[in-house]
């Protein structure tokens, strides 16, 4: 098969493309080309691609790579960094139970996002070597990609790249000529941020409504058209056969001492930044480092006032917290998730009230309306932000707005979306309450 | 019979795709892109026909159109702009684009213009926001450096604040520009 050239108008390359990128440094990224263009299958066979699926399927069991994975402590890249070790391991198997499904979760839908579309544009290879990996050590007879409908662009390389992979006999019967038998198929979506949610997207599979599923049985139990069902974000995937080419000490040792994290993770900023953009770097260096010395720092006239570490729900921080490590243990340390870890900057200019506005609007809009207290809280905070950012707003208002946060956390709703809908919410009325409040001044008073 | 309102193609396409899943079920959201393919959108009628080869109930195939949001239920323009309107594109100046696009095109987010050209839809995170506000013309993903390519590729383009590098009026003429390609 010859490589195809798809022509883009605004090109996947990126600031990825552009920084130097080792083998030793930049497990994940290495491989990726200056330009920008897809790495097919022959280039990414010159740089050692697929050896380590061969090898491990070949000379190891599916428990020697759960072990391994498990012990390198692969956390999930999805937002929520569940370990992805022990998430295998949970996986039902055995006498009597059909054998599992694999799925790439590409839904990518949470604001300030971007890294998985890079991975599936560009290195699609890498990922279906880390699906055959994970397929093989969930001894899962077939896996399916769930790619966002609006990302065209990687849905063609990947149907390509996975063609080029069948053709090549690392997808299908007898892998690599070993007794294992794994295809992939891509499943395209149609729209709608709650796909993302791991049960709503089996649903989605499915052809059904993407309205989440009662936990439990978890998808490890019962998941795709009732069989074990592991579902893990692309990113987490194409960490798989770094892990595997080198040991969990190495894979460990690649973040930062002592930040409680495993290997690299691709960290992004955007907003008003000099060099907006996705990087390859040590799980827990600090924010401070992706903010100045990747990103560049703020464009000249544009001055920080908040950020958020990683995707619309999480939580904002202040200029001074940017000395805290991006790691789960950094955030938690502000009581926040970690989240994607693509931050976004909010500078001076941008009106905290407008921006929640902006931000409730999107939860509200994508929630699934399954259960009330998003379904019914989110609008009603939309509305209340609407009128504070018009100066139609009340006291009582921002005090409602307070209330709602309260309904709308964890073991209230019935999925994640509403806690996380919640999180800027919360935080943003106990950092920025004088925001709110000068809002009210440009009211009109109470007819009497 | 219900199926015969879709052509011979669309049949096929569907079928083609049933046989890739465990259940014809699971089609549902294919066979609905496949119709839009051939039609710009979904009519009434090829809800009943995607039941009948489905084997599954009218509902159900309704109840699944109306959930995602690249299904079209009515009629749309023979160019599709779908406009970021996340937060990251909002800091970017999402709203003086959405506002010149209004402009140029003479109606609002959700409608159609008359000559049937161009409808315009607001919709989440289109995974671009390094280089927003980013939008979708049709299969195509556009930005800042798509409207500028001689440009830095970055900077704001908020109106209003004094920081916007480009002038509004930049925006517009290069949007007139890129339109223009959309026939
Ligand atoms: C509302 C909502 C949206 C989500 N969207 C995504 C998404 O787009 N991509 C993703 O990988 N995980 C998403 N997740 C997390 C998934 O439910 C799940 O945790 C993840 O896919 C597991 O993969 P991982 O363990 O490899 O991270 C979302 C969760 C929620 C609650
Ligand atoms: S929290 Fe929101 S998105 Fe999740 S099930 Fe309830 S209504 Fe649906
Ligand atoms: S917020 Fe607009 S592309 Fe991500």
């Amino acid at each position: 098969m010859k490589p195809a050239v798809f022509s883009q108008r605004m090109p996947s390359f990126g600031r990825v493309n552009q920084v130097p990128r080792t083998a030793e440094t930049h497990p994940l990224t290495w491989r990726l080309r200056d330009d920008g263009q897809t790495v097919w299958l022959d280039e990414y066979r010159q740089k050692g691609g697929y050896r380590v699926a061969e090898t491990q399927l070949a000379h190891k069991t599916p428990e020697d790579i759960c072990r391994c994975v498990k012990e390198a402590g692969l956390k999930g890249r999805g937002g929520a960094g569940f370990l992805a070790g022990i998430k295998w391991s949970l996986t039902a198997r055995g006498e009597g139970i059909p054998a599992a499904y694999l799925v790439c979760n590409a839904d990518e839908m949470e604001p300030n996002t971007f890294k998985d579309r890079m991975l599936l544009e560009q290195l699609p290879h890498l990922l279906i070597e880390g699906m055959i990996l994970a397929g093989y050590a969930n001894q899962a007879v077939r896996g399916f990609i769930f790619l966002r409908g609006e990302y065209v662009h990687a849905a063609r390389v990947v149907e390509r790249a996975i063609g080029e992979a069948r053709e090549a006999g690392l997808l299908g019967a007898h892998i690599a000529g070993t007794d294992y038998s794994f295809d992939l198929q891509l499943h395209v979506g149609a729209g709608r941020y709650i796909c993302g949610e791991e049960t709503a997207l089996l649903n989605a599979l499915e052809g059904r409504r993407a309205n989440p599923r009662a936990k439990p049985p978890f998808p490890g139990q019962a998941g795709a058209w009732g069989r074990p069902t592991v579902v893990n974000n692309v990113e987490t995937l194409c960490n798989v056969p770094v892990v595997l080419e080198h040991g969990p000490e190495w894979y460990q040792a690649l973040a930062r001492p002592e930040s409680g994290e495993s290997g690299t993770k691709l960290m992004g900023f955007a907003g008003a930044v000099r060099r907006p953009g996705i990087w390859e770097v040590p799980f827990g260096i600090s924010a401070r480092e992706l903010f100045e010395d990747y990103a560049g720092g703020m464009r000249p006239g544009y001055r920080l006032k908040a950020w958020q570490p990683g995707g619309a729900s999480t939580g904002f921080l202040l200029p001074e917290d940017l000395d805290l490590p991006m790691s789960s243990a950094g955030m938690a340390r502000k009581g926040l998730r970690l989240g994607t870890a693509l931050a976004l900057a909010v500078d001076d200019r941008v009106s905290m009230v407008a921006l929640l506005h902006n931000i409730e609007s999107f939860f509200s809009r994508e929630s699934c309306g399954w259960c009330t207290p998003c379904r019914e809280g989110l609008a009603w905070a939309v509305k209340l932000l609407s009128a504070l950012k018009d100066g139609r707003g009340r006291a009582e208002d921002i005090q409602q707005l307070e209330k709602l946060v309260g309904h709308l956390q964890p073991g209230m709703s019935f999925c994640g979306l509403a806690p996380g809908a919640s999180e800027p919410l919360r935080s943003a009325l106990a950092l920025f309450r004088d925001e709110f409040e000068a809002t009210l001044a440009r009211s009109p008073p109470l007819p009497a | 019979m219900a199926i015969a309102f879709l052509s011979e193609a669309e049949q096929q396409a569907i079928r083609a795709e049933i046989a890739h899943y465990d259940s014809p079920r699971a089609a549902s959201i294919d066979a609905l892109k496949i119709v839009q393919s051939h039609r710009g959108w979904v009519p009434d009628e090829a809800i009943p026909a995607i039941a009948a080869l489905l084997e599954i109930s009218s509902v159900d195939v309704e109840g699944v159109a109306t959930f995602y949001s690249q299904i079209f239920r009515q009629q749309v323009g023979r160019h599709v702009i779908r406009l970021c309107d996340s937060m990251s594109c909002f800091i970017n100046g999402h709203e003086t684009l959405l506002a010149q696009l209004q402009e140029i095109l003479g109606i609002d987010a959700g409608q159609t213009t008359p000559d049937g050209r161009f409808t315009l839809l607001p919709v989440c995170c289109l995974g671009h926001c390094d280089k927003g506000p980013a939008f979708m013309i049709d299969d195509d993903i556009h930005g800042v450096s798509s409207l500028f390519p001689e440009g830095d590729g970055g900077g704001p383009l908020r109106d209003g604040d004094g920081g916007a590098e480009h002038g509004v009026r930049d925006v517009k003429v290069a949007l007139m520009r890129l339109l223009e390609e959309y026939v």
